[in-house]
């Protein structure tokens, strides 16, 4: 049986140690949000955060994440409003969709190290995560949005508190 | 006169024969009736359980492979030059384990090598080490061993085949390579340097692994102490000053590393070297973990060292971030090969590397004479539970052929070190993924 936490909740599952984090995430336990791209870790649909970090889950063993907390698109933010994804529905940044939850992942994890990217700084993060329509421009731009109203909120927090 | 050279190389050599035979020869320990419940006291069974957790008995005394085995009862899998080698049952069972074993018993195991019936062990065990231990620490162990749960197990046989009595064929090694005795404090060093080397070089028996060993398995001391070794495959880096990292390790590093399986300038322990901080060095007092890095720091020469770190860590993160923001990503595709597979995690900038986005121009595995290490963590990943606790890396054993390994290696090696470039990575690679003995993840292609 292995255990872990999936969007704050446990999870324990009785199934193979060689199990993809993926098809875990997507086939028991109902997640479907966060898509398989290439199934080798070259694509970046399939990211999800394992302890914060983004995880390619098509080529991470499920028992790799034993014990762990694994966020997936579902759990970024409990009403779907995590400021990338106002950003994203904002600035209209899908085309087709599939790759979407995978870079909305990277991004979280890349504003955490970067909180205002530049143009560089979200290539080079974001450069493993590939999208066959090319919104590329509209998701640096939905980067670079979001970022800018998390610094201003947290700048408000900052001088009301 | 001829007669008479002859005559005394033959008694020269009785002499010697019967010497030998003395030397050789243990008479078997009285078997004593198994402990029952209450014989030792609680505070003795903590000191002990202290004392077998910096030994990491659990962890060559429980079998790992065919799904693991009941702790402390045996038939872990080593792979030595000579054979595969089954480690023994230490659990209080009588028939199968070392139930019938008296405290003396033990004594002279740890001690000298010898089992109760008076057979020679094999170096395996690393008496070599284990003899430093004193008397009242062995007699703690021996009450935690003693209250553990009985298993009833035996092991598999050695794949050892020793063609003449292993008796007189591990007498001789003894002969040859043990000096047996307890640890003597170092009056020169004070008294945290000293409880450190007292379990670096005794019960804990760092050089197991990070000393080079001969040809008949001894390790090279004094001359190659911790100049680095091997361990199922894996490279066991230099614990002294030919430790190539950029950065030195100081005790702080150490400390880190030892207690929380993860350093933040130098990367996360992975490996063998995981379970010995994460199942055992977490568990024991601060205090000895704390000596154990202060003694390193000391071998190390970190002291001396140092200075140059600034810099050093300066470079690092001025490479990662040039190859972050453009660099040779448009003209180099080994270059876009790296940003596809690592860099999605493995990405820095800021002044300091992150813990959990280790910085890999720091560390270890890309600083060693070989890329075998490397090799094994792109193959095997980490999980949650090794090296920093709570993040994982992928297993890319079904994302990358050995060529593609072969190519980020090179990479790496060129754009984040100083050092002459690794030959025949693809071949390398392809041994790496042999020891690999079953593919992390189900292939998701």
């Amino acid at each position: 049986m292995i255990k872990f936490k999936l969007n704050g909740r446990d999870v324990s599952l009785d199934v193979p140690e060689d199990t993809p984090l993926l098809w875990a995430i997507r086939d028991d336990l109902g997640l479907t949000g966060t898509k398989f791209g290439c199934g080798v870790g070259q694509c970046g649909a399939c990211t999800v955060h394992v302890g914060g970090r983004a995880t390619r889950s098509c080529i991470t063993p499920v028992s790799s994440v034993e014990g762990a907390e694994v966020t997936t698109i579902e759990g970024l933010d409990p009403a779907g409003d995590h400021p990338l994804q106002e950003a994203w529905r904002d600035i209209q940044v899908p085309q087709c969709g599939y790759c979407q939850s995978g870079q909305i992942m990277q991004a979280a994890s890349l504003l955490k190290d970067y909180p205002l990217p530049t143009d560089e700084e979200i290539d080079g993060v974001m450069g493993g995560s590939l999208c066959r329509c090319m919104t590329y421009i509209r998701i640096r731009k939905a980067i670079k949005q979001a970022a800018a109203a998390m610094q201003s909120k947290n700048s408000g927090e900052t001088s009301n508190g | 006169m001829i007669k008479r050279i002859l005559a005394g190389i033959a008694g020269a050599g009785i002499v010697g024969g019967a010497g030998f035979l003395w030397y050789a020869w243990y008479p078997a320990l009285p078997k004593v009736a198994p402990p029952v419940p209450g014989q030792f006291s609680d505070a003795r069974i903590e000191r002990g359980r202290i004392v077998a957790a910096e030994s990491y008995c659990v962890e060559c005394h429980t079998r790992a492979d065919l799904g693991g085995g009941p702790k402390l009862a045996g038939d872990y899998k080593m792979v030595s030059p000579f054979g595969a080698i089954y480690s023994s049952n230490i659990t209080p069972d009588p028939e199968t384990g070392i139930g019938n074993w008296s405290e003396e018993a033990l004594r002279r195991a740890l001690r000298y090598g010898v089992s109760r019936d008076g057979s020679h062990l094999l170096p395996a065990f690393v008496y070599d080490h284990f003899t430093k231990m004193t008397d009242a620490d062995i007699s703690d162990l021996y009450a935690w061993i003693m209250t553990r749960p009985a298993v009833h197990m035996t092991r598999r046989p050695n794949g050892f085949p020793l063609s003449i009595s292993p008796r007189f064929t591990l007498a001789a090694w003894k002969l040859l390579y043990f000096r047996p005795g307890i640890y003597k404090p170092d009056p020169k060093h004070d008294a945290v340097w000293n409880r450190g080397a007292y379990l670096a070089e005794g019960a804990a028996h760092c050089g197991a692994c990070h000393t080079p060993r001969g040809l008949l398995g001894a390790e090279k001391v004094p001359d190659e102490t911790y100049d680095g070794g091997t361990v199922d495959g894996w490279i066991a880096p230099p614990l002294n000053d030919k430790n190539p990292t950029p950065v030195v390790w100081t005790e702080d590093e150490l400390y880190q590393y030892l207690r929380n399986g993860v350093a933040p300038l130098h990367g996360p322990a992975g490996g063998p070297m995981s379970p010995v901080a994460h199942d055992f060095l977490a568990t024991v007092p601060e205090s000895d973990v704390h000596a154990i890095a202060h003694y390193f720091a000391d071998i190390d020469r970190a002291a001396q060292r140092v200075s140059g770190d600034k810099a050093a860590l300066q470079t690092a993160m001025e490479q990662s971030k040039r190859d972050l923001t453009g660099g040779t990503l448009n003209t180099d595709p080994d270059a876009r090969l790296y940003q596809g597979a690592c860099a999605a995690c493995h990405y820095n900038a800021a002044p300091m590397p992150v813990l959990g986005r280790p910085e890999l121009a720091l560390n270890n595995a890309l600083w060693l004479e070989e890329p075998t290490n490397l090799y094994l963590v792109m193959l095997r990943g980490l999980t949650a539970e090794e090296g920093q606790s709570g993040v994982a890396m992928p297993s890319f054993y079904n994302a990358l052929s050995d060529h593609d390994m072969a190519r980020i290696a090179a990479y790496l090696r060129r754009t984040r070190t100083t050092l002459p470039p690794w030959t025949d990575l693809d071949k390398k690679a392809a041994e790496a993924r042999k020891l690999v003995e079953e593919p992390p993840v189900n292939s998701s292609h």
